[in-house]
């Protein structure tokens, strides 16, 4: 008798979850309302056969249980009731699936007025590209990435030169125009997800796949990746902000063509000296960090994540937090610096700075260090010399006061939370790994004892093997 | 993965025509007697049922990796083509031979021969074994000849297909070895015969297969 | 070891079934170790498959902890997550469930349920369970070696499974490839035997039409193994290619750790299409048996014969065959050319018809039955409920629209689970507490396997239902930790954590079972030889456990189909197989009982 009655809260239980449960489709922001149908269709169908079956069940436990004097009837089969069956049954399939298919019917067929954006994936972080004036994508393979063609456009085709790149995880999109969204990848699989639109696809290397979609409103959406492309998986997150047509043409010219970024030489070191002079008292004459002035060791530190981190003060990406102290003494210093070209020109001098071994200031176990140090060593190499295809930064040879503190602040959110921070909001989810103070000590500990072993290494170019 | 499907199409509809046939008309709820003709023809002896369902699993492996080789074939744009080495047509004959082989030492057996039932089998084995140092030859030209097995899909298909293929050989041989150390422990030729009608039957689907294979690597 | 060899070639088919010869060994290690007695190795597969399936119950526990109270515990960090997750699946869908159902209940069940002396083949089927063993113990070998075990999923996709980024790519995704080449030869070798026993070596007047449906779902399972699982065995050889000899099957041009790589133009659809190729019929290699040990649970403990057999039998045939044309509909997002969507959407979708006639076929059994709520009966029922709802919840996922915004996502695990976790444990549970009986002579305790039964019925299903909701809300799969993500409600972590805790009450209460079988295996219930009072002839035994060579002196003869439960103007309300139509006793007053 328990059974029955089990079985029928749980059914009731479970209709009641549907309409009660707080877990619902996220609001829609596409075209693709057809889906949510289809899904909703889904629930009332199986929905019913479920109470209608369970139902059933109940009834028949109820009735025939074993009570010592009944005896079971005797039917081996009935094959007009079992025909009916099958008819019943194979109509509330096609019911299901008609409506399925003539959906997906208009989810392959992008519509001819769609404009095109390239979303490349790659571990763990993502990029993006629009065909430019000539509409046309310039032909672009793994092989060719490097550096300085962060996206393997390839050379010899004309239609690359004005296509727009957009090298961080944001992306702009215009409201009310559809958008047929080309994948791929630059090394495993990922899958470009944004709830709200519903559609979704796996990016793969070698090859290129699409979905497409109109975005219906205005906002900011978070794009995840939807399949397993290792460690950091979990941290692979990107921001698609659907805006007004005139803002998205504002944002769109904003951004640097193939043909713009190969033009633009690097930075003059020469010059740069000049703008360092501003960041001695603080940092050191030769940028080698002063624990005084809780200023940071600069020398050693890449281009690419200076160029970035001077952004995010400049734009209080980084610094905002009230509990940043010390960053938000970063923040003038940073805004002081308008023009581009002064911070390519300062970012090179810095790169030119030589790197001394620092002195350590904390104790902690470097064996349990290194089983932590396992999830660092995906982004910022084994050996703590980071890696720019990852923008992560080298860990190895900075000062280890300053580590301990911006682990702190990722961990506690005070760091890397701002939406515009693209890869900060990773090493928040990160951090969480180190799950006290303990833990941060031992692997500050252990970066500290990979300098040691690098540090005569640390001088020349980067051009560590991994 | 169309090839594949066809197969297993063809071995599931056989497969499943018989089965179909068992129970259509039956009403499996009235009782009877028990004393049922034998639905099953006494040729079909275990050891032959348990063969034939074992070809059935080689017959989706090869199939399968036949299917990825045209798929890869397709979906790459990298691929070029191997020349196959000459070595491969002699290879080829010595299997046919070890083939008919067989088949003279599944007659000796049947007919209790058991002197000319030894050498048959020697031979077979021979042929197979010079067919698979042959293989090994081949493999070694193309090595020599700078068709590497990383450098292109087309060569480590051709590694693999003719790896797979000898490998299932090899498999034959030891049950070829089994019933040779039998003969020569003195076991009667009749007593082989069951035996011998295995590898014979093994060693007629392997060059089906070879045959097939090998039309594949010619014709791509 | 004294082995004689048995010649199969002398072997008389069904309607004349001859004695076969049986290797008697003397000793405790001839009788348990190295035995060719199917019902034996029946319990070494079904031990190695529990010992194996606690790890993975273990592993599915820190995957628990980490959801529902993130960094409570510094060992687990992204990457051992990663390698819980990988090796939690892969151990249950291949080394559990798999080897529990066809080499555990198959060889238990295949010859005593045909009226056979043993397999085929019994030193193959010895050789069987050895092999698997060894692949057991390689997979488990990954624990231990530098890097640990893969973390790549248990679907092995490349590029990520050999490519840096992912935990185990030295040595632990060799040892996994490995050691699934190693359990397919194994595997092959087991089933060669069960499909040649079921379609041999059945007694005199078993035909086909009166095997008891345990037999037609293991015997079709066995078959649908064989075909498929050498698509994962080919695409395992490809890619231990491409890991240890740099080959191009399925890597393409990419970069590695930020850098150029070594391979090209190779296709990591090729892989996944080989995979699911495999990985599709896999579903119902496990659902198959479970469908038919449920039915004769369902039969035995209702009174009643099963309703509708031969659709039953048929149905078992034609989800087995369509099977094989559905795989794509695990790749409607994965980059494939999306017109596939049309014609698998399809073919998911008419599997379904069959599948349902299976539910309302064992709901019908229960109708006008005389149900018994043995705790095989309950075990039974949840398996039909959770299986409903698992089922319902496919219509979702196989329907490619649907889909699309529901994949790889908690739906997806959700639908699984139910489906193919709970569902098939559930009989496996009913399963054991139902023939625990014959393989000791003892019952178990009744107290404790109710007990055992209701939480872990409404405890997994307190598990998995929500998790479909949070799966609506876009939730991904596979994901460590959720951060602040703005699309995923802040309760979502409230309900990972009572998920957890009711995860961790099952768990317990397995420990419940555990005991049970331990205890009642010296202090059980005598149960005599047929305390369920069931017609198959596995009941039929002359001793309790039967011996080697299960039925004594002579073989039984069949007469009867296996449901002959309650059959009108008959004394008792079961007729086994083996009872000649002239033995059976009638009642008086024929008419009582209904008609058919």
């Amino acid at each position: 008798m328990a059974i029955a009655i089990a079985l029928i809260v749980l059914a009731g239980g479970s209709v009641l979850f549907y309409f009660l449960s707080p877990w619902q489709l996220t609001p829609l922001a596409s075209n693709w309302g057809a889906i949510d149908q289809t899904i909703v269709i889904s629930f009332w169908v199986t929905g019913a056969v479920f109470v209608a079956v369970t139902l059933f069940m109940v009834v028949a436990l109820i009735r025939f249980r074993d009570r010592g004097q009944g005896r079971a009837y005797y039917e081996p089969e009935n094959k007009r009731l079992e025909l009916w069956l099958t008819g019943i049954t194979t109509v509330g399939i096609a019911a299901l699936l008609a409506p399925g298919l003539f959906v997906w019917g208009a989810f392959v067929s992008v519509p001819d007025d769609a404009h095109e954006v390239e979303v490349v994936g790659q571990q763990w972080h993502w990029s993006f590209r629009f065909p430019g004036e000539d509409g046309e994508f310039g032909a672009a393979r793994n092989g060719l990435v490097d550096t300085d063609n962060p996206y393997g456009i390839d050379p010899e085709d004309p239609h690359g030169e004005d296509d727009v790149l957009v090298n961080e995880p944001r992306v702009l999109l215009p409201v009310d125009r559809p958008v047929k969204m080309l994948l791929r990848s630059k090394d495993v699989l990922h899958n470009f997800k944004v709830a709200p639109f519903r559609a979704k696809m796996d990016a793969i290397p070698g090859q290129r796949s699409y979905f497409w979609f109109t975005p219906t409103r205005t906002g900011e959406f978070e794009a995840v990746c939807a399949e397993l492309c290792g460690i950091a998986h979990f941290a692979m997150r990107g921001r698609v902000e659907v805006v007004e047509a005139e803002r998205f043409e504002a944002w769109l010219a904003e951004q640097p063509t193939h043909g713009e970024l190969a033009e633009r030489g690097p930075g003059d070191p020469e010059a740069g000296q000049q703008h360092f002079a501003a960041c001695v008292a603080c940092h050191g004459p030769q940028g080698g960090g002063q624990q005084a002035t809780n200023a940071p060791r600069l020398a050693g530190l890449d281009a690419d994540y200076l160029r970035r981190q001077l952004r995010n003060f400049r734009t209080g990406a980084r610094g905002e937090h009230e509990a940043d102290r010390f960053g938000q003494q970063m923040r003038p210093f940073a805004q002081s610096l308008e023009d581009p070209a002064a911070i390519e020109d300062l970012v090179a001098h810095i790169e030119t700075l030589p790197v001394e071994p620092t002195r350590s200031t904390i104790t902690g176990d470097e064996r349990r260090g290194e089983v932590l140090y396992r999830s660092c060593a995906s982004c910022h190499g084994a050996d703590g010399q980071g890696r720019q295809a990852f923008k992560a930064p080298r860990l190895a040879g900075m000062d280890d006061w300053y580590l301990v503190r911006q682990l702190h602040n990722f961990r506690e959110g005070v760091r890397g939370r701002h939406p515009r921070d693209a890869y900060g909001s990773q090493m928040v989810d990160m951090a969480q790994v180190l799950v006290d103070d303990t833990a941060i000590r031992d692997v500050v500990a252990y970066i500290g004892s990979l300098a040691e072993g690098g540090a005569s290494a640390a001088n020349a170019p980067d051009d560590t093997e991994e | 993965m169309t090839v594949t499907l066809i197969l297993i199409a063809l071995m599931m509809a056989a497969f499943v025509g018989w089965l179909l046939r068992q129970s259509i008309a039956v009403r499996p709820w009235v009782a009877d007697s028990g004393q049922r003709p034998a639905s099953i023809p006494a040729a079909f002896t275990a050891s032959r049922v348990g063969l034939v369902a074992f070809l059935a699993v080689v017959v989706s492996v090869f199939a399968l990796t036949v299917s990825a080789y045209l798929m890869r074939m397709e979906m790459g744009a990298d691929w070029r083509p191997v020349p196959l080495p000459g070595l491969l047509w002699a290879n080829s004959a010595a299997l046919v031979l070890a083939s008919l082989a067989l088949q003279l030492a599944w007659r000796a057996a049947a007919r209790g021969q058991a002197r000319r039932l030894r050498q048959a089998l020697a031979a077979g084995g021979g042929f197979t074994l010079a067919f698979l140092i042959g293989q090994l030859l081949a493999w070694q030209r193309l090595e020599a000849a700078g068709y590497y097995l990383a450098a292109n899909p087309a060569n480590a298909f051709f590694y693999l297909l003719t790896a797979l293929h000898g490998a299932h050989l090899l498999g034959g041989l030891v049950a070829w070895g089994r019933v040779l150390a039998r003969l020569g422990g003195g076991a009667d030729a009749t007593s082989l015969r069951a035996g011998v009608e295995l590898c014979a039957l093994y060693w007629h689907f392997l060059l089906l297969v070879w045959a097939l294979l090998f039309g594949l690597l010619l014709a791509t | 070891m004294a082995e004689r060899e048995y010649d199969a070639s002398r072997y008389a088919p069904p309607a004349e079934v001859g004695e076969m010869e049986l290797p008697h060994p003397k000793g405790f290690i001839g009788k348990y170790v190295w035995s060719q007695d199917a019902k034996v190795i029946a319990v070494q597969y079904g031990l190695t498959a529990t010992a194996i399936g606690l790890v993975a119950l273990v592993l599915s526990l820190l995957m628990r902890l980490q959801l529902g109270f993130p960094n409570s515990l510094s060992i687990i960090d992204p990457g051992s997550y990663l390698q819980y997750v990988t090796m939690h699946g892969m151990i249950m869908v291949v080394y559990l469930l798999t080897a529990i159902f066809l080499g555990g209940f198959g060889n238990y069940l295949i010859p005593l349920m045909c009226g056979a002396r043993d397999m085929a083949f019994p030193y193959l089927n010895m050789l069987s369970y050895w092999v698997y063993l060894a692949s057991v113990l390689i997979l488990v070998a990954g624990f231990f070696v530098a890097g640990g075990n893969t973390g790549a999923g248990w679907t092995l996709y490349p590029p990520q499974a050999i490519s840096p980024g992912t935990p185990g790519i030295d040595a632990g995704i060799v040892l996994m490839l490995v050691s699934l080449a190693v359990f397919i030869v194994g595997f092959t070798m087991g089933g060669l035997n069960y499909v040649v026993t079921v379609l041999q070596a059945r007694t005199r007047g078993m035909t086909l039409m009166r095997l008891p449906l345990t037999v037609w779902g293991i015997f079709m399972a066995t078959v649908m193994a064989l075909l498929a699982f050498p698509a994962l065995f080919v695409a395992v050889l490809m890619m231990l290619m491409d890991r240890l000899l740099g080959t191009s099957f399925f890597m393409p041009e990419m970069l590695s750790t930020g850098e150029g790589g070594d391979h090209q133009g190779g296709s990591p659809l090729l892989f996944q299409h080989l995979f699911w190729f495999f990985g599709h019929p896999e579903v119902y290699i496990v659902a198959l048996p479970a469908f038919g040990i449920v039915s004769d649970l369902i039969a035995t403990h209702a009174r009643k014969n099963i309703f509708g057999y031969r659709m039953m039998v048929w149905a078992i045939i034609i989800i087995g065959s369509l099977s094989f044309v559905v795989w794509a509909h695990h790749m409607y997002v994965s980059g494939m050319s999306p017109y596939f969507g049309f014609l698998f959407a399809t073919t998911t979708l008419i599997i379904a018809v069959p599948t349902a006639i299976k539910v309302y076929n064992w709901v019908l059994t229960l109708w006008r039955g005389n149900i018994r709520l043995t705790v095989p009966m309950l075990f039974s029922i949840g398996f039909l409920f959770t299986f409903v709802n698992g089922g319902l919840s496919g219509l979702f996922l196989g329907n490619v629209t649907v889909d699309v915004p529901l994949s790889d996502t908690y739906f997806v695990v959700g639908h699984f689970h139910m489906v193919m976790a709970v569902a098939p444990i559930l009989v496996i549970f009913g399963a054991i507490y139902h023939w625990y009986p014959k393989m000791t002579g003892r019952l178990l305790n009744d107290t404790l396997g109710k007990l055992h039964f209701w939480i872990t019925f409404l405890g997994t299903y307190a598990i998995y239902y929500p998790m479909h909701f949070i799966g609506l809300e876009g939730v991904p799969r596979r994901y460590y930790a959720y951060g602040e993500t703005t699309f995923i409600s802040d309760s979502v972590q409230a309900l990972n954590a009572g998920i957890s805790v009711a995860a961790f009450i099952v768990a317990f209460a397995q420990l419940l079972f555990l005991f049970n079988l331990a205890w009642s295996y010296s202090r059980g219930r005598e149960a005599g030889p047929n305390p369920w009072q069931a017609t198959t002839l596995e009941w039929q035994t002359p001793h309790t456990p039967p011996r080697h060579g299960n039925f004594g002196d002579e073989l039984p003869v069949v007469y009867r189909w296996p449901y002959d439960y309650s059959v009108p103007g008959v004394k008792q309300d079961f007729i086994p197989q083996n009872v000649p139509p002239q033995a059976v006793e009638r009642e008086p007053d024929a008419g009582r009982g209904g008609t058919a």
